[in-house]
């Protein structure tokens, strides 16, 4: 049986975002995307959700502090 | 709950138009302010008051740009561990399992540690499964390794013939929940002179010709051992296995480690189910999990000493730890080493390396960061001193 390893409690909710999403989160900012966290294509939820290198993923996760936060990693070879 | 979140979230933005404040509450202070205004019967006017009061509070507690916050949780992180014990072991609660805690637990995990001392995992089980003590049971055998030694009755060696003479106990098998033919099957593939006749075996040598040597009693005494240790059951990683009655269900603790397999298992819960081998976490789960779990365990570690570090700082760290995409290790090997200035990078260790192969590579030091410039004498890029001031040329 596969599972699912999105289900699991360490894993938070990972989207790959679309170009619209990106530029209108990253239009005012004073960094390049490529500056952003890095994912590597070989990460097991990157190959789950079918994401590209050169994606951007917004990660939803459930902060201790903030209750629930907001993050992006880019996705690289 | 959501209509009282709705109705404090409107207030947000009425206070945001009306009075032109500006706020952006993180989720977990909207959570506090309903919970408060449902709790102490607030009004309206009251709310109002409170998400005032509140947004002065949390602009002092944000962190001003330019705020050395790596060096701040380098601190905090550092000083309470001089006060955590250097015993490397000591019994976790109620199982008799050994797990590496304190300091040398705490060194593991920020050098990101490949071969941990004691692996562990905890292992849940489904909904219908985690009551029934029979699956589990079975479950906890078909993980946990056992050998021929685990369902011995008799065990001869046999000097005249030269052979190893075992009975197996078919209580024992049983009480194990092993599979009689599987077990049969091993033995047989693994010595290929085996007799094995009901819970008789009779093994012998694989060298054939009998000649009377004194290195034939060492062989079969080390043939003996190796019939004792062969391995019938378990899972490749994982040894002993310790199965415990929580409040409500049934949890498995195993020494050793191995992550992948066991979520592939059936009937184990894919949710709960983790290890404490942070990398291994990294490549099932993903690097996002990785960064979950280096937190959680330095924050466990931390706090069974009794000592409580703010997560803000754990999280900084997890977050440089995993900011390039796999797991990465405070230190000369990992982040210390990695620095784009020759002369930060002196400073810290192995000094002579860095700048004979710095001048060999012919490379350049822009000094933008805090340690060349304080090498250097100039004022740092920190605080106060990380902005400057230009000159505007149109201004007349």
């Amino acid at each position: 049986m596969k599972i699912d390893i999105q289900d699991h409690m360490l894993v938070p909710k990972h989207e790959i975002m679309t170009e619209e999403e990106i530029s209108d989160e990253f239009s005012e900012v004073d960094y390049d995307i490529k500056d952003l966290p890095k994912i590597k294509s070989t990460d097991p939820v990157v190959k789950t959700i079918g994401a590209e290198p050169g994606n951007v993923l917004r990660i939803t996760r459930e902060s201790q502090t903030a209750g629930v936060f907001v993050t992006y990693r880019i996705v690289e070879d | 709950m959501d209509d009282i979140e709705m109705k404090v979230m409107e207030t947000i933005t009425q206070l945001n138009e009306e009075e032109n404040l500006d706020i952006d509450f993180p989720e977990s202070y909207i959570d506090d302010l309903s919970k408060a205004y449902v709790g102490k019967d607030l009004s309206d006017d009251e709310l109002k008051e409170l998400i005032r009061k509140l947004k002065q509070a949390y602009d002092r507690a944000h962190v001003e740009a330019g705020e050395a916050v790596g060096t701040v949780a380098a601190q905090s992180v550092g000083e309470p561990g001089t006060q955590m014990t250097m015993r490397t072991f000591h019994y976790a609660g109620v199982t008799e399992l050994n797990v590496t805690l304190g300091l040398p637990r705490l060194i593991e995990i920020v050098d990101a540690r490949k071969d941990i001392a004691t692996p562990t995992m905890d292992i849940y089980f489904d909904e219908e499964r985690r009551n029934d003590e029979e699956f589990v049971r079975t479950l906890a055998n078909q993980i946990g390794k056992s050998t021929i030694n685990d369902i011995l009755k008799d065990f001869n060696l046999n000097y005249g013939t030269m052979e190893v003479e075992a009975v197996l106990d078919s209580k024992k098998i049983e009480e194990k929940r092993l599979d009689r033919e599987e077990i049969n099957a091993v033995i047989e593939k693994t010595f290929k002179k085996s007799i094995i006749n009901g819970d008789e075996l009779i093994i012998s040598s694989a060298k054939s010709d009998k000649s009377e040597s004194k290195f034939e009693i060492r062989e079969l005494r080390l043939l003996a051992d190796k019939v004792r240790d062969l391995q019938i059951s378990g899972i490749k990683g994982i040894g002993k296995v310790i199965i415990r009655k929580d409040d409500k269900e049934w949890i498995i603790h195993t020494e050793g480690s191995n992550l992948k397999e066991i979520l592939d298992m059936d009937g184990i819960d894919h949710v709960r189910t983790t290890t404490n081998n942070i990398h291994e976490i990294g490549e099932v789960l993903g690097i996002e999990a990785a960064r979950q779990s280096i937190i959680n365990e330095a924050q466990n570690t931390l706090s069974e000493q009794g000592l409580s570090v703010d997560v803000r700082h754990i999280m900084l760290v997890a977050d440089i730890m995993t900011s390039e995409g796999h797991v990465k290790s405070i230190g000369r090997h990992g982040i210390s080493g990695e620095k784009s200035s020759v002369l930060a990078r002196a400073a810290f260790e192995e000094t002579g390396k860095h700048l004979l192969n710095a001048s060999i590579r012919g490379e350049v030091d822009d000094l933008t960061g805090i340690i060349e410039n304080i090498i250097i004498g100039q004022p740092i890029p920190l605080g106060t001193g990380s902005v400057g001031v230009k000159m505007d040329y149109k201004k007349e």
